[in-house]
């Protein structure tokens, strides 16, 4: 969730948004990204909002929401890490990457850890071949994950950052 | 412009821009489709290319090419019947078949089924492929529509015509990649949602993803049971589209054996909603006269249509004080029945079941609605089915439809003039209160009652009728997307109105949700509108304020028009409701 404190209430602050975009319909996917931020994820609640607020089917909302993997409908932890699967980080052990991640947070990919700490999904090729397996975590790749030390290290430098 | 092609080596000139499909279509080689639907007077045209039934062969691509979505060129060398390309539409429903329910025998659209026909007509013998099935939960929560996701094939075609048709929008691809499936909103239940229930999505359905709610049994139960008396009231559209489900020509007038067939069911008594259309006139048009002598909000909207009052209740709250309060015809025929009929012959209403054949989906969820009826535990109507599902009972009940000699409803409120025949067509409803308010408000004789600006299958017609000194104007639509563009201009205040009648159904009922499959064949509607314009023809009554079992209902039992008899018994209100 959003930290500030002198942001009250997302909705007004998504309707402002929406407000100051010249095409509003036609943005439906950088809307959601923006409620996405907003308030962590996209709710039903919040998509039916967009939906009235644009004038389209919440139907609509609903499949684009669960077309593209970076949108997610349930709350997400403080920290997301996603692996990726692409083709060069795959034939590096990615996979491998994975199984270890999911191990050491004791959760599958696409759920999140019960003190809400972490989070973990996994993405397609995110441009950092050279630096295969890679992951991110909260948008910041880490590269050359091969051993379990390695993952450690990322996975504990967030881990201090949540109990701060 | 046209540019030059062969096809099959057949050379022929098209304009830039048709598919590979049409063009061939123009010189009668059929490529076969499943997802491909171009309904054009509908303004739909489904052409997502998700099957890949459709492919051909195109000199110098590489893949196959979806014949439905691609366009020609010129100097385009096009193969259809290519031992690939027949192999790969084989493979194409192979595929379907191996994540679709085997079970054809049992299924509601059982040789009614696009996927199954394509199946026999490409010569699937055996599905090659086993692999994963999806899985969703049926969804039985509405009155009127069941959803069986496990039927969908994807092809989207309730989606294009629940968004671009009707302009409701219930229905979304959701998900990804195989686990993709046609649903509803966050998942909500049918009944949950917007939908109209207009049945649409059904009618276009190639499967049986989508189908009407079977109250076949509930009718046999009634039947079959000694202390039920059993009436039935049948809408207009229905004699005009029932002969197809026997074979007989689409526009084959079939009242008198509807009748024959239903006495042979074994109904106690057979009466005609249009009797309800008759009084449904009387009631509207007093109405209608009142709110301009009273200064009352114009337009008046025709309120027949459960679908489009859904309609509006969802997406025009504010609106919901100008639609007529008439309750629909076959509601009015039900509460007759259960009132008038009850207390002429000494008949207990608690032991009278009102069944309704209808072309219409919605109207199953109509008489569901809780102020439909006198108490909690008398509906007005108890039982609705469509066309479909009454050829259905008169092929379980082993009756000839065919060879059956024509019979007459029952008195009294089996009598109707042609007004309320033209209520199954789009205009109809206008035109049959056009045809009393004139006489009422001229007191003239109306010498020509045949309206034709209000006919035929434009979305929106308008007409300025001089009535008097006054000069009516007049919309009317058909389709759900077309009223809402009539009531964005009422609300803006662009355009006014004295009267709008709206069904939701494109062609109005006689292309109702529950009538026998169009299968894209439009030319069918035209047929049952044809046939409904004759039956009016053949009537020697064509007011409905001429009907004499009306005026003695009136006489006996009502009193006066828009009076406070008809208020309790014929007089309905409406409810705002939440857009999802």
């Amino acid at each position: 969730m959003c930290n500030n404190p002198l942001l009250k209430d997302p909705y007004q602050l998504l309707d402002n948004y929406i407000d100051n975009l010249p095409y509003k319909k036609e943005n439906l996917i950088v809307i959601l990204h923006h409620a996405q931020q907003l308030f962590g994820y996209l709710p039903d609640k919040v998509q039916w909002h967009i939906a009235q607020k644009l004038d389209i089917p919440s139907a609509k909302v609903y499949g684009v929401v669960s077309f593209y993997s970076f949108f997610t409908m349930k709350p997400r932890g403080q920290h997301v890490a996603n692996v990726c699967m692409g083709t060069a980080c795959f034939v590096r052990g990615s996979e491998k990457l994975q199984q270890e991640i999911e191990n050491q947070l004791g959760i599958k990919t696409g759920q999140t850890t019960s003190d809400n700490s972490f989070s973990l999904d996994s993405v397609r090729c995110i441009g950092a071949c050279g630096l295969a397996p890679v992951m991110t975590v909260d948008g910041k790749v880490h590269g050359r994950l091969e051993s379990t030390e390695d993952i450690n290290q990322v996975l504990d430098k967030y881990r201090t950052e949540a109990r701060d | 412009m046209d540019i030059q092609l062969t096809i099959n080596d057949i050379s022929l000139t098209v304009p830039e821009g048709m598919s590979i499909l049409d063009a061939a279509r123009t010189i009668n080689i059929d490529i076969p489709t499943l997802c491909y639907l171009n309904l054009h007077e509908m303004r739909m045209n489904n052409h997502i290319a998700s099957c890949r039934v459709c492919v051909v062969e195109v000199e110098g691509r590489r893949n196959l090419a979806p014949s439905c979505s691609t366009p020609v060129f010129s100097g385009m060398v096009v193969k259809t019947d290519t031992l690939r390309a027949i192999q790969s539409r084989r493979t194409m429903v192979e595929l379907l078949l191996s994540d679709h329910p085997k079970s054809c025998l049992t299924c509601a659209k059982n040789l009614d089924c696009d996927l199954q026909a394509l199946a026999a007509d490409l010569g699937v013998r055996n599905i090659s492929y086993e692999g994963e099935e999806s899985k969703f939960e049926i969804d039985k929560s509405s009155l009127a529509i069941i959803r069986d996701p496990n039927k969908c094939i994807r092809c989207r075609r309730c989606e294009t015509m629940c968004n671009d048709v009707q302009t409701v929008g219930v229905y979304s691809a959701v998900g990804r990649g195989f686990e993709t499936v046609v649903k509803t909103a966050f998942d909500l239940p049918l009944h949950e949602t917007s939908c109209t229930f207009c049945g649409q999505c059904v009618a276009v359905c190639p499967t049986g993803a989508l189908m009407e709610l079977d109250q076949v049994d509930k009718v046999w139960k009634a039947l079959n049971d000694p202390t039920r008396y059993v009436i039935v009231e049948t809408a207009p559209a229905v004699r005009v589209a029932l002969g197809e489900g026997f074979g007989l020509e689409p526009g084959t007038i079939v009242t008198g054996k509807m009748v024959a067939a239903l006495r042979r069911l074994g109904f106690d008594r057979i009466f005609d909603t249009e009797f309800g259309a008759d009084v449904t006139i009387i009631e509207e048009a007093t109405e209608l006269i009142h709110r301009i002598e009273h200064g009352g909000r114009l337009p008046i909207l025709t309120s027949c249509c459960p679908a489009w009052v859904k309609f509006f209740e969802h997406q025009f709250p504010d609106l919901l004080d100008i639609p007529s309060t008439c309750k629909s015809p076959h509601e009015m025929l039900g509460v007759l029945s259960k009132s008038y009929y009850a207390e002429t012959y000494g008949i207990d209403p608690q032991k009278i079941t009102v069944v309704s054949i209808m072309p219409c989906i919605a109207k199953k969820y109509e008489a569901a609605r809780p102020e439909l009826g006198q108490d909690p535990v008398t509906p007005d109507v108890d039982i609705v089915i469509t066309t479909r599902e009454l050829s259905r009972m008169i092929r379980e009940a082993g009756i000839h439809f065919d060879l059956l000699k024509e019979e007459e409803f029952d008195h009294p409120l089996g009598e109707s003039t042609g007004a309320a025949v033209v209520f199954g067509t789009t205009g109809g409803v206008i035109e049959a209160a056009l045809r009393t308010a004139y006489e009422w408000l001229t007191g003239q004789p109306l010498e020509n009652v045949e309206f034709e600006p209000l006919r035929g299958m434009d979305g929106i017609k308008e007409a300025v009728i001089p009535i008097g000194e006054r000069e009516f104007r007049i919309a009317v639509t058909h389709g759900l997307g077309n009223a809402r563009t009539i009531l964005e201009k009422i609300q803006s205040g662009e355009s006014h109105y004295d009267a709008i009648e709206i069904m939701a159904c494109p062609g109005g009922c006689i292309g109702g949700g529950g009538q026998p499959y169009h299968h894209g064949n439009l030319e069918i509607l035209q047929a049952r509108a044809s046939a409904i314009y004759k039956e009016d023809r053949s009537k020697t009554l064509r007011k409905s304020h001429e009907n004499p079992a009306v005026l003695k209902l009136y006489k006996d039992f009502i009193g006066k028009p828009y009076g406070e008899k008809a208020h309790q018994l014929l007089h309905t209100s409406f409810t705002q409701r939440r857009k999802i």
